[in-house]
């Protein structure tokens, strides 16, 4: 299946976002090993240049490492992990408060009704 | 060396009124795979036959890994036309063999497996198949030459989704470091993704060469509806 991507933002950032988010998920463990460049960017359906450069930015902030015998493996290290999980979803936390202002709504009421979703299920 | 294809200051005249394209200079280098992209009319076909030796530049020259085009060149660019040149009453394991004859870089074995991954019988003549099929053929025949420079032009105008689908991912599949890929279309929506770069015409001339990922980024739009826009009338 062909990821879907968004036709108006950069190909390559959101292959990051994606692997992020399969590695954050647990998709690919800690330690466990990726597919290549080349055979994920077949399943994406997306330029193996540009799957490249994406598996790079992931290289640059530590999620994923290339050993020079077994490809590449997700990083050991699950506080890392953790900490990208943070920042994500510290991300989507100011992006609901920033849309529930646009609605008129305090935080304070923004989280009262958060809460009262979360409790009626 | 990186760069694969050198343009200098290319143009096609037909006439003293029909200029199809107009001094183009460019620098193409290996393991990219390159959209081609114009309205009609703006100087793709005619700058596609000249990177095959199919028409002669009236000034300007191309080179391809430093050798004019010529000859020499023809032996390592792999062309799938817009219009087929296989006659209907071939039969594809004919045409597997006049292939394998005509060029050394043709690897019959490549052809067969992509063939029979598809169930197409290789005893069938060409007219005999649909149209997507055709196209099917036609590109597992050009992309099981392991040539440096692959040019493709139209190759999913005219096909189902579905076959669509399968010729993109076929080109991706076989992508090579070492070579680069040239795909003219009008249906950009359907192939940006897997596209580096593109290079835009207008009028014969180059109007843009960047890529893909660069539009996006400074336009906030996809090269598609960046199109759109470049050349609205």
């Amino acid at each position: 299946m062909a990821w879907d991507l968004d036709a108006d933002r950069p190909i390559y950032a959101q292959l990051v976002e994606r692997i992020q988010m399969q590695i954050i998920s647990g998709y690919y463990p800690p330690g466990g090993r990726l597919p290549s460049v080349r055979e994920l960017a077949a399943t994406a359906a997306v330029n193996p240049n540009t799957m490249q450069k994406a598996f790079a930015e992931l290289e640059k902030n530590g999620l994923i490492i290339t050993q020079r015998t077994n490809g590449r493996t997700v990083t050991e290290d699950e506080e890392l992990i953790k900490s990208v999980k943070a920042g994500l979803a510290k991300e989507l936390i100011d992006t609901f408060f920033e849309k529930m202002k646009e609605l008129g709504c305090t935080e304070k009421e923004a989280v009262e009704l958060l809460k009262n979703a979360s409790e009626a299920g | 060396m990186n760069e694969l294809v050198e343009i200098v200051g290319l143009t096609k005249a037909y006439d003293a009124n029909h200029v199809a394209v107009n001094n183009i200079s460019l620098t193409l280098p290996r393991g990219r795979i390159i959209g081609l992209l114009g309205p009609n009319g703006s100087g793709k076909t005619t700058l596609i036959k000249m990177l095959n030796g199919l028409l002669t530049p009236s000034r300007g020259d191309i080179r391809i890994n430093g050798q004019l085009v010529g000859p020499l060149t023809k032996a390592h660019v792999a062309y799938l036309p817009d219009r087929t040149y296989l006659s209907g009453n071939q039969k594809i394991q004919d045409i597997l063999d006049y292939f394998a004859d005509f060029y050394s870089d043709f690897s019959v074995e490549k052809a067969k497996e992509m063939l029979s991954n598809l169930n197409i019988d290789t005893t069938s003549r060409m007219r005999t198949l649909s149209k997507g099929t055709k196209e099917k053929v036609q590109l597992i025949l050009v992309m099981s030459r392991n040539a440096d420079l692959y040019v493709l032009d139209e190759p999913i105008a005219g096909v189902d989704p579905a076959a669509r689908d399968y010729i993109l991912r076929t080109i991706i599949n076989n992508y090579n470091p070492e070579a680069t890929v040239i795909i003219s279309t009008h249906l950009i929506g359907d192939i940006e993704q897997v596209l580096d770069e593109v290079i835009f015409m207008r009028y014969g001339q180059l109007v843009l060469y960047t890529s893909v990922d660069n539009i996006r980024e400074q336009h906030g739009k996809s090269v598609d509806a960046y199109f759109r826009e470049v050349f609205a009338c």
